[in-house]
């Protein structure tokens, strides 16, 4: 750990605040439907859309219209994006000649971009067209983002509303969120990303000589575009094999930082959004806040984990820290910081292989994935997790003073707090549910590539991923296979849909609820009582659930890596 | 739900056709013609015009006359079986990798034995951990300047120049971080190489 390590970490906390209130006030601007400096370019298009799509844009959706609008628009974006991969071979923009993708891989990918999972079984540059890569891949990123923060914003409007039978449109939240937030963002930033280095080009893989003779193929592509809407929607999906670790995806510390900035950025700003619509914006504060106690400590520990280095490659003499799978230009702050923001934020974009850290540098981007990614989180997806939480918080401080819990003026009761357990609970049936059954069956077994806590840790880290809507790996796993590409899936679908729809029924039943003026019996929920009071639920509820299997993965190999042992595959 | 499906359709075809095939295509355009060179890949060429490679990619250096890149752990499909792969450092064309834990065997006994090959060129010095660790993509095209000098001896035992010109040469190519704090201090390891074939040198002294 140095001095210059730790102010990169406060360089990237203070741009990601210094963000929040622009960003929040133009976001809430565009979905209040309020002029924008943007409109006289963008509402003609919005407009001509509507009116194809037969819409009222102030006809607005009960939960369950909204939820079923959601769906239906997911199921053709699946069936699109499964198409266009096993069709890519006789599509044009293919000028690597890659062939249709297998039925299990495309399933596995559309279901891991639809979620807004992103989790890479596919190869990149050995499996995809350009085509597959834009018309594919890009388009479901924005469409998977916008929907998240449609979702969110649809239950900031359950909070925010009184006495309404509604919660906003769908479709009108998914168009202006892709129009005039995600779209504009990513021309600016696109063009910054190809200033630092990252192509974006329809020509072929260069074919380079190399100094010392030798042939190597450089793969090249559409690349900025796709990594400015991955990184910016929080979906990750590489256009490389390597992610964010490639040096055409990420070529410079700058792009590393702004890339970093750029995960947290939206969801950071959706904090601002919510406390603007329910008229205060401490409320929102103080959420960010505790995502921000959370966030620290969990930066803390990995970059201390990784500074600190690898004992049994320290006993050979080697100084300064785990550099294994990570890249020099990024050093390990740059690292840590990136692993852990990409796992607070549902990205799952790598700048370093998450399989080579220390057994503790992996354990807290496995532990903010099981927290359910509700610091920052994805775009939308993190707000609303959060705010499940907020339900149940404000339900347990309920049953301390023994009154009616309250949240911003609105009775929390039964069917809230059901919902929120649901949404809470479905996480856990499917990590630890998938990954007790791959650890059983051969099929499971056959996929990790290190021997003993670690290939657990695989097996768990992958399950963790895509059920939380991740899709960052402890890429030693062999996902690419039948078993894990159908169980993968299934986990993302359940993972994304079985924590969206509770969240909907909570929208939708708070926006029918009247207001209570506060009273002085009524908590305070813009306050650090209540911050370190969320904190507590969120980690004890974490904590029950999930300490006994990082017991058996990341804290055992942490013991054993510190006695000197290590742990053979079968086979070496 | 039918009354969802005018909807879903001309929305999904709308917002595909912007997002998936405008925005990348007018980028593309846009890129091209403010950044040509980064926008084709930051690609290198000799006088003569021929591609050498990409100044953000690393490539394999194996001879002593060269200085070498940190160890990459890409592949290629097994020419022989089509279902496995074999090592092929720095293939731009698979990016991934070693992957392996900190508690495997084989990551420990991987860095023994590069650190023994690496201990024979130069004894004197500890030896830089870049030099012995993979890197995430495999394409690092930096070392840290230590990793650099390190290898002076042996490039300048290969070639017959002398270590000071080659010291000075490599200092010359270090790149500080940005503003002082962001990113790490680092040396181009193809810079560094072409630098150095294209540099005149004095040889070294006769003993």
């Amino acid at each position: 750990m140095t001095l210059a390590g730790w102010i990169q970490i406060a360089l990237f906390c203070a741009i990601v605040l210094a963000l929040v209130k622009p960003l929040g006030l133009y976001m809430t601007r565009v979905f209040t439907g309020a002029p924008t400096p943007l409109s006289p370019v963008l509402r003609p298009i919005e407009r001509g859309l509507y009116r194809l799509a037969g819409l009222d844009e102030a006809h607005e959706q009960h939960w369950l219209a909204y939820a079923g609008a959601m769906l239906v628009f997911h199921a053709a974006g699946f069936v699109l994006l499964y198409g266009i991969l096993r069709l890519q071979g006789f599509l044009p923009l293919n000028p690597a000649d890659q062939g249709a993708v297998a039925p299990d891989l495309a399933f596995n990918t559309a279901a891991s971009f639809v979620t807004n999972t992103n989790w890479q079984n596919y190869g990149g540059e050995s499996t995809l067209s350009y085509l597959s890569q834009m018309l594919g891949l890009t388009h479901q990123n924005f469409l998977s983002a916008a929907t998240g923060i449609a979702l969110a914003v649809a239950l900031i409007r359950g909070f925010a509303r009184a006495s309404a039978r509604t919660v906003g449109s769908f479709w009108v939240d998914l168009t202006r969120c892709t129009l005039y937030v995600l779209l504009p963002l990513c021309i600016v930033y696109t063009l910054f990303l190809v200033w630092q280095g990252v192509p974006q080009t329809l020509g072929p893989y260069a074919e380079a000589t190399t100094l010392e003779g030798a042939k190597q193929t450089i793969a090249l592509g559409p690349v900025a575009s796709q990594v400015a809407i991955k990184m910016l929607g929080t979906n990750g999906g590489g256009f490389f094999n390597a992610n964010a670790a490639h040096p055409f995806e990420n070529p410079t510390a700058w792009s590393n930082l702004i890339q970093m900035v750029s995960i947290f950025a939206l969801g950071a700003a959706l904090t601002n959004v919510f406390g603007r619509m329910v008229g205060d914006e401490r409320q929102g504060w103080a959420i960010l806040a505790a995502m921000g106690v959370l966030f620290l400590a969990g930066t803390i520990i990995t970059y201390g984990a990784e500074g600190a280095g690898n004992p049994l490659l320290n006993a050979l003499g080697l100084q300064g820290g785990n550099l294994e799978g990570k890249e020099l230009r990024f050093g390990i702050p740059g690292s840590a910081l990136f692993a852990v923001v990409t796992t607070a934020a549902s990205c799952g974009a790598v700048n370093a292989m998450h399989d080579a850290f220390t057994a503790i540098g992996g354990l807290i981007p496995l532990v903010n994935m099981q927290l359910g990614e509700i610091i920052v989180g994805g775009v939308g997806a993190g707000l609303y997790g959060m705010l499940v939480f907020v339900v149940v918080a404000i339900f347990v401080a309920g049953l301390m003073v023994g009154r009616t819990p309250e949240y911003l003026g609105k009775k929390i009761e039964a069917r809230e707090v059901k919902m929120a357990m649901l949404a809470i609970l479905c996480l856990p049936l499917m990590m630890l549910g998938l990954t007790a059954l791959a650890t059983v069956l051969p099929a499971g077994l056959a996929g990790p590539a290190n021997a003993g806590p670690h290939g657990f840790t695989e097996i768990l880290y992958a399950f963790t991923s895509a059920a939380a809507n991740n899709g960052s790996t402890f890429a030693g796993l062999t996902g690419n296979t039948p078993f894990y590409n159908l169980t993968l899936g299934a986990g993302m679908l359940v993972g994304r849909f079985f924590v969206i729809i509770p969240a909907l029924a909570i929208a939708g039943s708070l926006a029918a609820k009247k207001t209570v003026p506060a009273s002085a019996g009524t908590f305070p929920t813009d306050g650090g009582l209540f911050v370190g009071l969320l904190v507590g639920v969120i980690l004890i509820v974490g904590g029950l659930t999930f300490f006994p299997s990082l017991a058996l993965g990341p804290i055992v190999e942490h013991l054993a890596a510190g006695a000197g042992q290590t742990f053979a595959a079968a086979g070496n | 739900m039918l009354r969802h499906l005018r909807p879903t359709l001309v929305l999904l075809t709308g917002l595909t056709l912007v997002t998936g095939l405008a925005y990348p295509l007018a980028m593309t355009g846009l890129a091209g013609a403010l950044f040509p060179a980064q926008a084709e890949g930051s690609l290198v060429r000799n006088a003569d015009g021929t591609l050498v490679g990409s100044a953000l990619i690393g490539q394999s250096f194996t001879s002593p006359r060269y200085f070498h890149g940190r160890p990459s752990a890409t592949v290629a499909p097994d020419p022989a079986d089509s279902t496995k792969t074999v090592p092929a450092p720095y293939n731009a064309a698979n990016s991934g990798g070693a992957n392996l834990g900190p508690t495997n065997p084989a990551l420990i006994d991987r860095v023994k034995a590069d650190l023994a090959t690496l201990k024979a060129d130069n004894p004197a010095d500890p030896v830089p951990q870049d030099l012995v660790t993979t890197s995430g993509s495999g394409l690092d095209p930096d070392v840290s300047p230590e990793a650099a000098l390190f290898q002076v001896p042996r490039v300048a035992k290969a070639r017959g120049l002398s270590e000071d010109a080659l010291r000075a040469l490599v200092a010359g190519q270090i790149r500080e971080p940005s503003l002082g704090i962001v990113g790490e201090r680092r040396v181009n390891v193809l810079a560094l190489n072409r630098a150095l074939d294209l540099a005149p040198m004095p040889a070294q002294q006769a003993r």
